[in-house]
């Protein structure tokens, strides 16, 4: 048993927002995963896997378009049916406080990560509205850090609705605000990692601005 | 969205005098301008509900005019004193079903929203509820819609005559009919009542299956009404029919709608464990209405309330089959659970399973939990590989339902989820662990419940295995023994 003082009678419990079932629920990435992209090869089919790449980064990286503009994705969890539901109450039903629940998560991965700013992936005006919050900013705030908003959308059509190839070749979706980062080191925030176009997207904008390195954090791998 | 204090609605570029909803002290009501040419789809839309601004396709504007002519009315989501904090759609008041957020709709670092009923759409602090004040849409009406062909048995046509006279002056009755007494058809008098008189009726229900149910049948005796039949993931949209059928989850969306609301099942879960339904239920009705509770086993504290004339009632105790209900008896089988630790099933219980699947005669038992009942699963199916188990989780519920249905398996194990609803025609009945306290008096009544249904059948075997006998049991022996002695004195058994 640890030490009891006064100041474990008195100051306020650690706030805990996830009961333990639920905890034990949560779809820990674990193992081999994608050095790149966080995705685990533990559920995919080898011939998808070439080393240590999975064969998606590996379009990435061969197109000289995109080469060098995204240094890696973390995942914290896999993006199964109970995630599925989480996520979506979370994003879809505005049930803010899965951004409580998942702060201390989030937390302990940015410790392993360094970096000047957190960006978060920005919603149009409308989706703002009808979300009444923006999902990614709000991870980021409630893991206790400051959320830079360095990007807007330029129009917006569900991502969802796309096809893969849309979302690859769709052209630019953001554009930058009042870039000053120069030479910085920049995570991006976002729920999920699907097939990684958004966050391209984003951290090309802000490659070309001028930062040192994107990457981002991610709440799960789809 | 913020309003002014004369009650304009911003959605952005909020006035700096600008306040939530929730923090208007009274919220003007402008009186009736008859004059006002006002929308009639807004109308049908809005009467007798509660509705979220997203959910409504007119501009805000219109809105708002509406309700500068009295036509619409502006509530406060969420309602929030120094002590409490409530939800005025669901009626939640549980501190830990709320949470609040840095809101981008009102620019509140804190706006408060109730978690509660956050599936139909997230209702905050800067959130409006949204109903119709102003008259109510016409409708036709027909003279005597129902269409039916069938006779009621003598003691359906009491209860029958009783809910008519309820219905008719505004009352409550609780119509008190054991499993099997044919309940659906006592209401038919009623709501031909009702709807002659150009009311709105409600029928509601904890369970979307009875609602599947009810839909089609009633469709077929008011076949000239609109019947709405909602349920969670129901198409049904166009609900200003007269006549609605309805989970008591979907009347969360009602406000004064209803001139009678029909609770079938009162006792069933999760109406009597969440308030929150039972607030629905309160809200749905008309200030003036009528309301008919309807069970085959009420609650001890209605019960007394029956004895002591509190209560408005009336009983059908005996089946449309003018046969007795089949009574449990009682027979100890040690510590059940010990005898499963050691891959074993207490003797009386084989016994009973082997006698009844020798004479194949099908066979349900009721058990009090899921590990206990995968356990005697696989003791049994040593000997009986056909027989299956289902519980509330199971995918292959319904297909397990079935299975039994068309004879394909000789037993079914099962969790308290079948208590209600199911009919096989031709069944024995036993509960392993009849003194477990999921087994109430109300429970066990149900499950006894499910003998004896069918006119071919009307007898069957129901057995309570148990170590210890509890007081549930005793009542719910004593209920259906005092159900068969009253149908008897009146004449409703023959045999």
């Amino acid at each position: 048993m640890s030490a009891v003082s006064w100041t474990t009678l008195w100051s306020r419990p650690k706030e805990n927002h996830l009961c333990q079932t639920c905890i034990d629920k949560l779809p820990f990435i674990k193992g081999d995963t994608c050095s790149k992209c966080s995705r685990p090869f533990s559920i995919q089919d080898p011939q998808f896997r070439k080393a240590d790449l999975c064969t998606d980064c590996l379009r990435w990286n061969q197109n000289p378009g995109w080469s060098g503009m995204f240094e890696k994705n973390i995942s914290i969890f896999m993006y199964d049916d109970f995630m599925k539901e989480t996520i979506a109450r979370y994003k879809f039903r505005g049930d803010y406080i899965f951004a409580k629940a998942f702060s201390p998560f989030i937390r302990e991965k940015l410790k392993t990560v360094e970096f000047d700013y957190l960006v978060p992936i920005p919603l149009s005006p409308q989706r703002l509205y009808e979300r009444g919050f923006n999902q990614s900013a709000a991870l980021i705030y409630e893991a206790g850090f400051t959320v830079m908003e360095l990007l807007q959308r330029i129009h917006s059509e569900k991502q969802s609705k796309k096809s893969r190839f849309d979302r690859i070749h769709l052209n630019q979706v953001f554009e930058p605000l009042n870039l000053n980062i120069e030479n910085r080191k920049i995570i991006l925030i976002d729920d999920i990692y699907t097939t990684g176009s958004t966050l391209y997207h984003a951290a090309k904008v802000l490659k070309e601005g001028g930062a040192a390195s994107v990457s981002s954090v991610t709440l799960a791998r789809g | 969205m913020r309003f002014t204090p004369n009650m304009t609605p911003y959605l952005n570029g909020f006035p700096p005098e600008s306040l939530q909803i929730s923090s208007i002290d009274t919220i003007p009501e402008p009186p009736l301008n008859e004059n006002y040419p006002f929308n009639k789809e807004l109308q049908q839309v809005l009467y007798g509900k509660q509705i979220l601004l997203e959910n409504l396709l007119n501009p805000l504007n219109e809105i708002h005019q509406h309700f500068e002519n009295g036509y619409i009315s502006y509530r406060k989501g969420i309602t929030k004193t120094k002590v409490k904090t409530v939800c005025a759609r669901c009626g939640n008041k549980e501190r830990s079903l709320f949470a609040s957020f840095p809101c981008a709709r009102c620019g509140e670092k804190e706006c408060t929203y109730c978690r509660k009923c956050i599936m139909m759409g997230r209702v905050s602090e800067c959130t409006p509820l949204f109903s119709w004040c102003g008259p109510e849409p016409v409708h036709e009406r027909k003279e005597h819609p129902l269409v039916w062909a069938g006779t009621l048995s003598p003691g359906q046509q009491v209860a029958s005559d009783q809910v008519k006279q309820a219905v008719i002056e505004n009352k409550e009755l609780l119509v008190w009919a054991v499993c099997g007494a044919g309940k659906t058809e006592v209401l038919f008098e009623g709501i031909n009542a009702a709807l002659a008189f150009g009311k709105r009726v409600c029928i509601a229900t904890p369970r979307t299956d009875v609602v599947l149910e009810l839909g089609p049948r009633l469709k077929a005796v008011f076949p000239g009404i609109q019947v709405a039949v909602l349920y969670g993931g129901s198409e049904d949209r166009h609900t200003q029919a007269p006549l609605t059928i309805a989970t008591t989850h979907q009347l969360l969306r009602f406000y004064k709608a209803f001139d009678t609301v029909i609770l079938d099942e009162v006792d069933a879960f999760p109406y009597t464990a969440d308030e929150s339904l039972q607030y629905a239920v309160r809200q749905s009705r008309k200030e003036t209405s009528s309301m008919i509770y309807l069970t085959a086993t009420p609650s001890q504290n209605w019960q007394n309330e029956c004895h002591s004339g509190k209560r408005n009632f009336v009983t059908i105790p005996a089946r449309y089959h003018r046969h007795p209900l089949p009574v449990p008896s009682f027979k100890w089988c040690g510590n059940w659970e010990n005898s499963l630790k050691k891959d074993k099933l207490p003797s009386a219980v084989s016994q009973w399973i082997k006698k009844r699947l020798d004479n194949q005669k099908q066979c349900l038992l009721f058990f009090p939990k899921i590990d206990k009942m995968e356990k005697v699963l696989t003791i049994l199916r040593k000997t009986y590989p056909k027989i299956q188990a289902v519980h509330a989780e199971d995918p292959d519920r319904k297909d397990k339902v079935q299975m039994m249905r068309n004879k394909e398996i000789p037993m079914l194990l099962t969790t308290t989820i079948l208590e209600r609803g199911v009919t096989f025609p031709n069944i024995d009945v036993a509960v392993l662990g009849a003194e477990d306290r999921i087994f109430t008096e109300s429970a066990l009544v149900q499950i006894a419940g499910r003998v004896g249904r069918s006119a071919q059948f009307p007898s069957g075997d129901i057995t309570f295995f148990h170590y210890g006998k509890t007081g549930s049991m005793v009542k719910a022996q004593k209920q259906i023994i005092k159900m068969n002695t009253e149908a008897k004195k009146k004449g409703l058994i023959d045999y």
